[in-house]
């Protein structure tokens, strides 16, 4: 700012030291300055504060007010229209929200039914595995039992067969010897040890 | 510029400052000139601009809404920058103030027109409005209290008068520098445009045809430089009109 000034009034400085020069070479009509010629400063002065004040009373008036008018306007149909948006915005969040929440509803249900065959599937797996263990170990002592009863009848007409053999080789070496009973009981036990 | 008598060509750059009345040949207070015309005129474009600008009403700005709004915002902070909360109340007059100015100084750019602001009468009256609103409005905020300004206590006492003196030269020199700034401008700037369009006109007068491509490149120059000038004297007419109402409305204690 100091500088502008300095140069400022230099430059009025100069001008004023050479406007009279160089005016001078032309012969000198009427002398110096125009702006130092004080006849015309009573028109200047007066027709500037005409000036001046019509401009300022349009200004305060009309103009200022018009746009201030304008420019507040503008800014409150921005804010509007932010506003709006604002609005559009929260309702698309809402939306997306309550579309969230369905997928995950619709997820959460979709899951529960999963579950709920599966769970009926692994119940129905676990009976019918239940009932074939059943079936089968039911099925595997009948066949003990029967694998049981052979043995018996098996041995039961080995100690036969073998106390007739005894009978019969008795017979064979002692004829009348023979006693039925003792041979069976000495089978029974050589069988039964 | 003009023709001498024996055909010369001589350079008169005063002679675009003249005040000539445009009816007649007398000069008086009402006299209707040649300053006159060109003030109107800057009147009538500052309001055109405005008063076109201002009637925007879309949303998106029009071009000339756009410069009126870009002038308006950017004083408008200005004076709110200097002067506070209160610089809005002041606003119409420096709005007022600096439209005048910056048109008055670009349209004086257009050739062969008047620059009503090269004139002392003009910017010593604009100067003076100032200095004058300062002491009113400082008095009537802050009493006597606003010559407290002279007297710089933050000095040791010793030095206080001799500030004091100094304060005082300072400011009633203000009006003066204020004015002469901005008429010291214009004419300089304008003065010169004029030499060096006299320069070309001689250059040719005396044959030396190609020559003449140095003044003019010299004056495409300083018509730009002129244009930087008049946007720029108008502005630090109205920054400084802030400041200098910034005394009156704050004290500086």
């Amino acid at each position: 700012m100091v500088h502008m000034r300095i140069s400022a009034v230099m430059a009025s400085g100069a001008a004023f030291l050479a406007a009279p020069a160089l005016a001078a070479t032309e012969g000198e009509k009427k002398g110096g300055m125009p702006q130092l010629n004080f006849e015309s400063w009573g028109s200047q002065i007066f027709w500037l504060v005409v000036s001046l004040v019509v401009l300022f009373l349009l200004m305060k008036n009309v103009i200022l007010p018009r746009i201030a008018a304008g420019l507040e306007e503008r800014s409150e149909k921005i804010e509007d229209d932010l506003d709006r948006a604002a609005t559009f915005r929260r309702q698309a969040e809402e939306a997306e929200a309550a579309y969230e929440k369905a997928l995950a509803d619709a997820r959460a249900k979709a899951q529960e039914i999963a579950q709920g065959a599966k769970d009926a599937v692994q119940a129905d797996y676990a009976a019918a595995v239940t009932k074939a263990d059943a079936e089968i170990a039911a099925r595997a002592a009948e066949g003990e039992k029967r694998i049981a009863e052979i043995g018996e009848s098996a041995a039961e007409a080995v100690s036969e067969v073998a106390a007739d053999t005894a009978g019969a080789v008795i017979e064979a070496v002692a004829p009348g010897m023979g006693d039925d009973k003792a041979a069976r009981a000495a089978v029974s036990e050589l069988l039964g040890r | 510029m003009a023709t001498g008598p024996d055909g010369k060509v001589v350079i008169d750059p005063m002679h675009q400052f003249e005040i000539k009345p445009l009816f007649g040949d007398e000069l008086g207070l009402f006299t209707i000139t040649n300053s006159t015309l060109w003030m109107a005129l800057a009147v009538a474009a500052v309001a055109t601009l405005l008063l076109l600008g201002g009637r925007g009403r879309n949303l998106v700005p029009t071009r000339m809404t756009s410069v009126a709004e870009i002038l308006y915002g950017f004083i408008r902070q200005m004076c709110t920058d200097v002067l506070g909360h209160e610089g809005v109340k002041f606003f119409p007059y420096i709005f007022t103030l600096f439209m005048f100015i910056l048109f008055s100084n670009l349209l004086g750019m257009i050739p062969g027109s008047f620059t009503t602001t090269s004139h002392v009468a003009v910017t010593g009256v604009l100067a003076l409005a100032v200095f004058c609103s300062v002491i009113v409005i400082g008095v009537m905020r802050q009493g006597i209290g606003f010559f407290g300004m002279f007297w710089v206590t933050s000095a040791p006492p010793a030095l206080r008068p001799v500030l004091a003196v100094i304060e005082v030269i300072s400011f009633f020199v203000r009006p003066l520098s204020h004015s002469i700034r901005l008429a010291g401008n214009m004419m300089a700037g304008h003065a010169v445009l004029k030499v060096f369009a006299g320069l070309a006109a001689m250059i040719v007068a005396a044959g030396l045809g190609p020559l003449v491509v140095l003044p003019i490149v010299g004056m495409m120059g300083m018509t730009a430089l002129e244009l930087l000038v008049s946007v720029v004297q108008a502005y630090i007419f109205s920054i400084l009109t802030c400041i200098y109402l910034n005394d009156a409305l704050h004290s500086h204690h």
